[in-house]
């Protein structure tokens, strides 16, 4: 997925980085701890985060990542946007909640394993009780 | 550590949460333009950043070291902070005594020490309760 689709599903501002918005992006991770995402994430691209702090952009470079998400609307204090764009982190910001903004890319295709394919939807009428 | 060694020193500043990392960005750097591999690279970023961040959470910041060679990479971790009381204990998985305020930073989840073992290749913790802790993390290279 492209960062542009990303920032489309989840109606968000591109606060910098509106240059990098064709770099794909393949997984995701949503965490309000650092230490969490440093521990379990491997090869993700982009993350959503209500901590809006400038240890996230760090937390971001040392994994690798290029996108940051930041949820609830939150709006990150001087110098966290200026400190991504020095370090070419594309940053959005979307109104949803972490749990919304999760799942609409969830649902999109992001972070899914092939072998999984997309959510199955039943239709209506197919044969059950 | 030989004489061939390449060294690079940081002052991790203690005073200052927002200023924590910035040896581990640095480093990052440094290694890249050496042409050390991405995945070393990565390693060493995680397992050096939640080591700095320790410093600065719990012991006023200290000293980082990188000393680098054709075969290792030590990362030297030291501070003159209150130590560290048992170390087994806080080498369990989400055992921390950070702050409340340092959680709400986004750290202090009990990974820290986890992490820095977990991304290292052999890790040595030379702690004393009033005097310190120095932590070394050891890659290998070949």
């Amino acid at each position: 997925m492209k960062i542009s689709e990303a920032a489309e599903i989840l109606n968000a501002v591109v606060l910098t980085g509106g240059d990098k918005l064709d770099e794909e992006v393949h997984s995701a991770c949503g965490s309000d701890m650092m230490s969490d995402v440093l521990a379990y994430v491997k090869d993700q691209g982009v993350l959503l985060t209500g901590l809006i702090n400038v240890q996230v952009i760090r937390t971001l470079l040392m994994m690798d990542m290029n996108c940051v998400v930041f949820v609830r609307g939150k709006v990150p204090p001087e110098g966290i946007v200026e400190f991504a764009e020095e370090n070419g982190v594309v940053v959005l910001q979307t109104k949803l909640p972490m749990f919304e903004a999760c799942g609409r890319l969830y649902c999109a295709g992001l972070g899914r394993r092939e072998d999984e394919g997309a959510p199955e939807v039943k239709d209506e009428g197919a044969d059950h009780e | 550590m030989n004489n061939e060694a390449l060294h690079y020193h940081f002052d991790v500043d203690g005073a200052s949460f927002a200023n924590a990392g910035r040896a581990s960005v640095e480093t990052k750097k440094l290694l890249r333009q050496i042409g050390v591999s991405p995945d070393v690279i990565r390693r060493i970023s995680v397992a050096m950043y939640e080591g700095e961040i320790n410093m600065v959470i719990h012991a006023h910041g200290g000293d980082a070291d990188v000393y680098i060679t054709e075969d290792t990479i030590l990362i030297q971790l030291k501070d003159v902070g209150p130590g560290i009381r048992n170390v087994e204990e806080a080498m369990k998985e989400g055992f921390s005594t950070a702050p409340e305020n340092i959680r709400a930073l986004g750290f202090g989840a009990g990974m820290g020490l986890p992490n820095m073992k977990r991304y290292s290749d052999d890790m040595h913790i030379d702690t004393k309760v009033g005097v310190g802790t120095t932590i070394e993390l050891w890659y290998r290279l070949k």
